[in-house]
C-alpha cells in the first residue's frame, strides 16, 4: 500500500512534466490545427536558458552580497525564462508555421521537425557536448506521511505544475485574449473576419506554450539535475503522444493525459522490469486509440489532410 | 525601354538555349555511355590527373571532402573534376550522338524490358567501376540505393496515400533483425545462434528468400497500423504509427536472443554491389508498375476524398491493407539489406533520428512522384556525406535547406510527376533531321 501511495506521488511529479508540455501541443493544435514538432526541443531550449538564467542571478547575488533567497532565485529564474522562451516560440511560429498556413499539413510538421533538429544542434555546437548540470536552487527535504516519502521538490513541482495549468485554464476563460483563442480554434476561417487577427493570436498561443515547455524544463531540471541537447527529444514526443490521447486540441484532455501518461510509465516499471516500460505504456496507449480514435476528449469530426 | 539591358538578357537567353539544342538531341544512352567513359578515365588515369592537379589522391566524393578539409585545393579539385567528369561526359556524349540515337533507336522498337536491360547493365558497369576506387564510395553507394529503396516505400504511404505514416524505421527494423536473424542461423557460426545448420555456399543463393521473409515481418507489422487506419487517419494515424515505432525498437531492445540493447553483429557479407543494385532496380520497377496500376489511381482518390473513392466502388480497406503492407514490405527488405551492409544491427539506429531522415528524403524530393523519391534519396544522402567534414554543422545546413524548399515548393523539389522509363529512353532526333 505505502508503495503504491509512493507512485502515485512519483507518478504526479513524472506526469506533470509531460502534461506541462503536452498543453503546449495541445494549444497551437486548436489554432492552427498544426503540431509545432519543433516544440521537445523548446522544452529543451527552455530548460538551458532556466540554466543560464539561475546561474546569472547566483552570480549576481555571489557579486553583490544581497542575499536572495533560494525560493526567490527559484521564482524569477522560472519567470525570466518563461519570457525569454516566449520568444523561440514566436520565432519559430514566425519561420515555420506562418508562410506554410496554407501549405499541406505535412510539410509544416517537416519545417518543425528541422527547426527541432537545428536547435538540438545549434546548442550541441554552441554549448558543446558536456552535459551542464542544473544549480540546486533550494536545499532538499524529505518529508514523511505514514510510508511514503515526499521530498519538497516534488511537491513544488507538483504545485507549480497545477498552478500554471489553473492560471492558463483562467486567462483562456476569461481573458479577452483567451476568448479569441476559444473563437479561434473554434472557426479559424471565420473568425479573422471579425477583426481577430491570426498573425497575433498564432504567435501568442506559440509563445504560452513554450513558456509552459519552460517551466517544465526548470521544473524537470530542478528533479534530474542534467542537461543534455537530447532531452526533449523523447520527452517532447512522448508529451505529443498525450496531447493526442487527450482529443486534439483539447487543454483539459491534454493535462489529464500527460498525468495519465505519468502514471502509466511509473506504474509499468513498479510492477514489470523497467525496459518493458516503453512497450507496455504505448501498447496500452495504441488499445486506447483503437476504441477511442479520437482521444479523450476529442471531436468525431474527421479532418482531412489538406494535400 | 533599356535596351541594353533587354538585348544582354536575350543574349544569356540565346546561351542558354543554345546550349539546350546543343544537347538536346543526345539520347539517356548516350550520356550513360559518357558517364561511363569519364568512370573508365577516371580508373585508369585518375591516379594520374590527381596528381598533376596536387591532389594528394582521387578525391573520393566528388571533390566536397577534400575542398571542405583544405579549402586551398579548391581550383584542383575543379580542375580534376572537369578534366575527369566534364570533359568525357560531354565530349563522348556529343560525338556518339548519332550512333546512340540509332542504338536507341533499335532499342525503342523492342521491348521494353531490354532497352532497360541495355540501360542498367550500362549504369551498373559505371557505379561498378566509380565504386571500385575505394571501400567508402562502395558503402556510400550502397546506402543511397538503400535510401531510394526507403523513400520510395514511404512514398506510397506518406505521398500516393496521404498518411503521414511514422513507423518506417519500424519496418525496417523488422526487416532488418528477421533478415539477420534468419542468415545467422543458417549459414554462419556465431554466438548468439550457435553453428551454421546449412552449409555456407549456399548462403548468397538463399539471401534473397531471408530478404523476402524481412520483407513479409515487416508486411505482417504493418497490420497494426492498417487495421485503425480504417477507421481514423491524419493526425491519429501519426500516432498509432509512432507508438509502434517505439514498441518495435522496445521489443526488440528486450528480447534478449537477438542480443537485446546490443545488437546482432558479423552477418555474411551477402549484400555486394550487384545485389542491392538488382533490389533497388527491382523496387523502383514494381513500386512504378503499382503506383501507375488502378490500385496506384485509388490511393490518390482515397488520399483525396475517401467518401468519394468509396463511392466510386475503390474498396478502400483493402487500398489502405494493401498499400501498407506493399510499403511495409520494402522497408523491410531495404532493412535486410542495411543489415547486410552494415553486417551490425542495433535497435538505437532505427529511432527517431532514422525517421527525420527518412522523412526529410521523402518531403525534400517530392510526394506522389518516384522521380522525386530517387531525386530526393540521392540527394540527402550524397550531401549528408559530402558534409561530413563540417561535423555537426551538417545538421544545420540541411534542415536549413530542407526547410527553404519546404517554403518554396511545400510538396518537394519534383512532385507529382509520372515516372515513364519508356520516355526516357527514347531516341532523341534532331528537329532539322527529323523534318
Amino acid at each position: 500500500m505505502d508503495l503504491f501511495l509512493q507512485n502515485i506521488v512519483n507518478g504526479l511529479q513524472w506526469g506533470s512534466f509531460y502534461a506541462l508540455i503536452a498543453l503546449g501541443y495541445s494549444m497551437v493544435y486548436s489554432i492552427l490545427m498544426l503540431f509545432n514538432f519543433a516544440h521537445g526541443d523548446v522544452f529543451m531550449v527552455g530548460s538551458y536558458i532556466g540554466f543560464g538564467v539561475a546561474t546569472a542571478l547566483l552570480g549576481f547575488v555571489a557579486m553583490t552580497g544581497i542575499p536572495l533567497p533560494g525560493w526567490l532565485i527559484l521564482i524569477l529564474t522560472i519567470l525570466f525564462s518563461m519570457f525569454f522562451t516566449s520568444f523561440v516560440g514566436m520565432f519559430i511560429e514566425r519561420v515555420g508555421y506562418r508562410p506554410l498556413r496554407d501549405a499541406p499539413r505535412a510539410s509544416a510538421a517537416i519545417t518543425g521537425l528541422m527547426i527541432g533538429i537545428i536547435l538540438e544542434t545549434g546548442n550541441l555546437a554552441i554549448l558543446g557536448a558536456r552535459r551542464l548540470s542544473f544549480p540546486q536552487l533550494i536545499e532538499s527535504a524529505t518529508y514523511q506521511f505514514g510510508g511514503v516519502y515526499v521530498t519538497n521538490k516534488k511537491i513544488l513541482i507538483v504545485g507549480v505544475s497545477l498552478g500554471l495549468m489553473y492560471l492558463l485554464h483562467r486567462f483562456i476563460q476569461n481573458s479577452k485574449w483567451g476568448m479569441a483563442m476559444r473563437a479561434m480554434s473554434f472557426d479559424f476561417q471565420a473568425v479573422p473576419l471579425m477583426g481577430v487577427s491570426i498573425n497575433k493570436i498564432a504567435p501568442l498561443t506559440f509563445a504560452i506554450g513554450s513558456a509552459l515547455a519552460s517551466a517544465a524544463g526548470i521544473l524537470y531540471g530542478l528533479a534530474y539535475p542534467v542537461l543534455d541537447p537530447y532531452m526533449g527529444i523523447l520527452l517532447g514526443w512522448k508529451a505529443f503522444v498525450a496531447a493526442i490521447l487527450g482529443g486534439r486540441g483539447s487543454i483539459l484532455g491534454a493535462a489529464l493525459a500527460g498525468f495519465l501518461l505519468g502514471f502509466i510509465e511509473i506504474f509499468v516499471a513498479w510492477i514489470f522490469p523497467s525496459t518493458l516500460r516503453d512497450v507496455i505504456a504505448y501498447s496500452i496507449i495504441l488499445l486506447i486509440l483503437t476504441f477511442r480514435p479520437h482521444g479523450f476528449f476529442g471531436q468525431a469530426h474527421s479532418t482531412q489532410l489538406r494535400l | 525601354m533599356n535596351i541594353e539591358n533587354s538585348t544582354s538578357q536575350q543574349d544569356k537567353k540565346t546561351i542558354r538555349a543554345r546550349l539546350k539544342t546543343f544537347l538536346a538531341p543526345v539520347p539517356l544512352i548516350g550520356w550513360l555511355l559518357g558517364i561511363f567513359g569519364a568512370v573508365l578515365v577516371e580508373y585508369f588515369l585518375g591516379d594520374l590527373i590527381s596528381y598533376y592537379f596536387g591532389l594528394p589522391k582521387i578525391p573520393v566524393l566528388f571533390g566536397f571532402l577534400t575542398v571542405l578539409k583544405k579549402p586551398l585545393l579548391m581550383p584542383g579539385t575543379i580542375g580534376y573534376l572537369a578534366l575527369v567528369y566534364g570533359v568525357p561526359i560531354l565530349v563522348i556524349a556529343k560525338t556518339l550522338q548519332k550512333p546512340a540515337n540509332r542504338i536507341a533507336d533499335f532499342l525503342d522498337r523492342g521491348p521494353v524490358t531490354v532497352a532497360a536491360f541495355v540501360h542498367l547493365g550500362l549504369l551498373y558497369g559505371a557505379l561498378h567501376f566509380w565504386a571500385d576506387l575505394s571501400d567508402y564510395r562502395l558503402l556510400v553507394l550502397k546506402l543511397t540505393m538503400i535510401a531510394i529503396m526507403l523513400t520510395l516505400s514511404i512514398n506510397i504511404i506518406n505521398g500516393y496515400m496521404g498518411e503521414f505514416s511514422c513507423s518506417h524505421p519500424g519496418f525496417m527494423a523488422l526487416g532488418a533483425y528477421t533478415a539477420s536473424a534468419i542468415t545467422l542461423l543458417l549459414f554462419t557460426d556465431d554466438k548468439q545462434f550457435g553453428i551454421a545448420l546449412l552449409p555456407a555456399a549456399l548462403g548468397p543463393y538463399l539471401f534473397p528468400l531471408a530478404l523476402i521473409a524481412g520483407g513479409i515481418a515487416a508486411a505482417l507489422g504493418a497490420l497494426v497500423i492498417a487495421i485503425p487506419s480504417f477507421r481514423t487517419r491524419g493526425d491519429y494515424l501519426a500516432i498509432i504509427s509512432l507508438a509502434f515505432l517505439f514498441i518495435v525498437k522496445s521489443v526488440i531492445e528486450n528480447l534478449e536472443f537477438v542480443g537485446g540493447p546490443r545488437g546482432m553483429s558479423s552477418q555474411p557479407h551477402y549484400s555486394t554491389l550487384p545485389v542491392v543494385f538488382i533490389v533497388m532496380v527491382l523496387c523502383i520497377w514494381i513500386i512504378n508498375n503499382f503506383v501507375r496500376s488502378t490500385m496506384g489511381k485509388a490511393l490518390n482518390a482515397v488520399r483525396d476524398n475517401e467518401l468519394a473513392a468509396e463511392a466510386m466502388t475503390v474498396n478502400t480497406r483493402k487500398t489502405k491493407i494493401i498499400t501498407f503492407m506493399f510499403g511495409a514490405f520494402w522497408a523491410g527488405v531495404a532493412g535486410g539489406l542495411f543489415a547486410h551492409v552494415l553486417r551490425y544491427v542495433n535497435p538505437g539506429s532505427f529511432g527517431i533520428q532514422r525517421l527525420a531522415e527518412i522523412l526529410a528524403m521523402v518531403y525534400f524530393g517530392g510526394l506522389n512522384s518516384v522521380t522525386g523519391s530517387i531525386v530526393g534519396a540521392v540527394s540527402i544522402n550524397v550531401l549528408g556525406e559530402a558534409l561530413r567534414p563540417l561535423e555537426i554543422y551538417k545538421w544545420i545546413i540541411i534542415p536549413l535547406l530542407l526547410i527553404v524548399v519546404m517554403l518554396v515548393r511545400p510538396t518537394g523539389l519534383i512532385s507529382f510527376t509520372e515516372f515513364k522509363p519508356k520516355e526516357l529512353m527514347k531516341p532523341r532526333h534532331n528537329r532539322e533531321e527529323g523534318a
